[in-house]
């Protein structure tokens, strides 16, 4: 493969990734009741991953061990102790 | 009430609310994107602008719904691991493989083919743009495939073994993943999603032929609603045959109580419309009905498609009566003994632990020896009396009967939408049929959650059957935290909720009052 090739291909790349740049760029500056939803779709990620997520929802057992030998060993006592 | 029992309850109360939202929004997706699809097919092959838009119109409600309903899953997720953490440990990559599998395909598939369905009518070929609109739609099922094989092997656990060393189940089989309970009940959602969507259909057209707005448009769309929907009525009724075939075989804890049966019989009837007796208890000699219609050997045909075929009781599973996985009626391990075997693999279980803690071989083997002969009935260790391993009957009995009567009432309801849509007339002048229509809208989604309720309940006290009680999966967190987190969820939920009903209604409106029948093919 010469030079030439590798730039047509690099060109033809370029121009795909610029369709589905436009594609999605577009699509969401033309929305019309879909701006009202994106707002909604985000303040709902943003609750559910910052605010639930991290305040109320860790996850234990990753929390509180550092390792799987710990937490096995910590879910051996609770299973075997209820 | 002690604070575990506490924890148990809210914890289970806060998981019900979550899935239950959470299934308000994923019906409408799995159907609602299969008519699109079937609608944009149409407009390929005629050209007919009058199909463009009712495509468009429909995929607008579908992207509204999918909107505000994605993601609302994760919460249940984001439970397991708080909340649930001994059940998320204990399942281990079994639980966790068919989810990641659904996070990447739900994560590539929709916002690929998602964003090309929207904003790609003008960008991408029309064939190319039909298949995108199909995928999101295949996508969608897809993406339910994984979750309710991973909601299939908690109800009939297979495929895996357990180590006591990684105190998880590791899956040694994975296509064992995919039981008949799992075909079944994924098949069963899909096809009742597909009903939900053809009754959305047909109540939010009656309502554009009530207020007399694009009258062509709303008869068009009732049609495509009519056949879709009795379609999926119809193989909701097959494969909930398969299901109640299926559950005979490895819940009929799940089937009894579904019936409210506590001494089965052979040739076993079905209680038709009943109402329980509340002093009834399995191991009392009270009437188990205060008032029946009984449909003769309807639970035989039901549960084995055997007319004279033997079904058990609670009584009689307690007493170690059963079917086993062939179907056969046998005698097996009763309830007494189970918690027995379960309390001595809970102890070998805590033995091989030292064990290993010390490196003791001999004793781990020994241990393990004990433990794998126990393993089959290691939850049931964890009940102090028979009492414990019963599910809530009444709750059981009285969803199934909701679930039963609704779908009944959708079958006749589509057929006599089918025939009636088709003169034209009728519909049009039949106001009371158009406000039966829209009326009967909300109770297809209480059709599809008692569905879900009959599910989930009537497995309890397991979270995975026979080896993980609620009470044991629960993780040792204050029920304080638990009770706040459910009144977030219940704002929450209850915010976007009103928010997709409101801006549907406002573009269902708009919509209206456009000319959505012009063709200019």
């Amino acid at each position: 493969m010469n030079d030439s090739d590798t730039y047509s291909k690099g060109l033809a790349i370029q121009n795909k990734l610029k369709k589905i740049w436009l594609l999605y760029y577009d699509g969401f500056r033309n929305m019309t009741v879909g701006k009202t939803l994106w707002v909604i779709i985000l303040l709902k990620l943003f609750v559910l991953f910052v605010v639930i997520r991290l305040i109320f929802f860790p996850d234990l057992l990753q929390r509180d061990y550092d390792n799987d030998r710990d937490r096995a060993e910590h879910v051996r006592q609770e299973l075997t102790s209820r | 009430m002690n604070e575990l029992t506490t924890v148990v309850d809210w914890s289970r109360l806060q998981f019900a609310l979550t899935a239950i939202y959470h299934w308000l929004f994923v019906p409408l997706t799995l159907g609602l994107s299969v008519i699109v699809a079937i609608m944009e097919s149409i407009y390929l092959k005629t050209k007919s602008e009058k199909w463009l838009r009712a495509t468009k119109f429909w995929m607008t409600l579908f992207g509204i719904n999918f909107a505000i309903g994605v993601a609302t899953g994760l919460i249940l997720e984001f439970e397991f691991g708080t909340n649930w953490s001994n059940y998320s440990w204990f399942v281990g990559d079994i639980f966790g493989a068919p989810l990641a599998i659904e996070g990447l395909l739900a994560f590539f598939m929709e916002s690929t083919f998602v964003a090309v369905m929207f904003f790609g009518w003008k960008k991408v070929g029309p064939k190319f743009h039909l298949a995108s609109t199909w995928l999101t739609a295949i996508g969608a099922s897809i993406s339910a495939l994984w979750i309710l094989v991973a909601n299939a092997w908690m109800q009939y656990p297979v495929g895996m073994e357990f180590d006591p060393a990684q105190m998880r189940n590791v899956m040694d089989d994975f296509w064992a993943l995919f039981s008949g309970i799992a075909v079944n009940k994924f098949f069963h959602a899909v096809f009742s999603g597909w009903a939900l969507a053809g009754v959305f259909v047909i109540g939010v057209s009656s309502w554009f032929l009530f207020k007399k707005r694009n009258r062509d448009f709303a008869i068009r769309s009732i049609k495509v609603g009519a056949w879709f929907g009795l379609t999926g009525m119809l193989l909701t009724m097959y494969t909930g045959d398969g299901s109640a075939v299926e559950v005979t075989k490895h819940q009929p804890m799940k089937l009894a109580a579904m019936e409210g049966l506590y001494h089965g019989h052979e040739g076993q009837s079905l209680a038709a419309v009943a109402i329980l007796n509340p002093d009834k208890d399995w191991n009392n000699d009270e009437d188990e009905y205060l008032f029946e219609i009984a449909i003769p050997h309807g639970l035989s045909i039901l549960g084995r498609h055997d007319f004279n075929a033997f079904i058990p009781g609670i009584k009689d599973i307690i007493n170690g009566v059963d079917i086993n996985a062939e179907g056969d009626t046998i005698n097996t391990v009763s309830y007494p003994e189970r918690i027995e075997m379960g309390r001595k693999a809970q102890n070998a279980l805590k033995l091989y632990g030292e064990a290993y803690a010390a490196g003791d071989s001999a004793a781990m083997a020994s241990s393990l020896k004990e433990l794998r002969e126990n393993y089959r009935f290691f939850g049931y260790g964890y009940f102090d009396s028979v009492d414990e391993a019963i599910p809530p009957v009444g709750l059981t009995f009285t969803m199934f009967r909701v679930m039963v009567i609704l779908g009944s009432y959708f079958l006749l309801f589509f057929i006599v939408v089918l025939i009636l849509v088709y003169r034209t007339t009728i519909f049009e002048k039949a106001k009371w049929l158009q406000i039966i229509a829209m009326v009967s809208v909300p109770f297809m989604w209480i059709c599809s959650q008692a569905g879900w309720a009959v599910a989930e309940v009537g497995r309890q006290p397991w979270t995975v059957q026979d080896l993980l009680p609620t009470k044991a999966a629960i993780s040792a967190i204050p029920a304080s935290s638990v009770i706040v987190t459910f009144w977030i969820f219940a704002a929450l939920f209850t915010i976007l909720l009103i928010a997709e009903v409101s801006i549907m209604v406002r573009q269902i409106n708009k919509e209206s009052k456009q000319n959505l029948e012009i063709d200019k093919a």
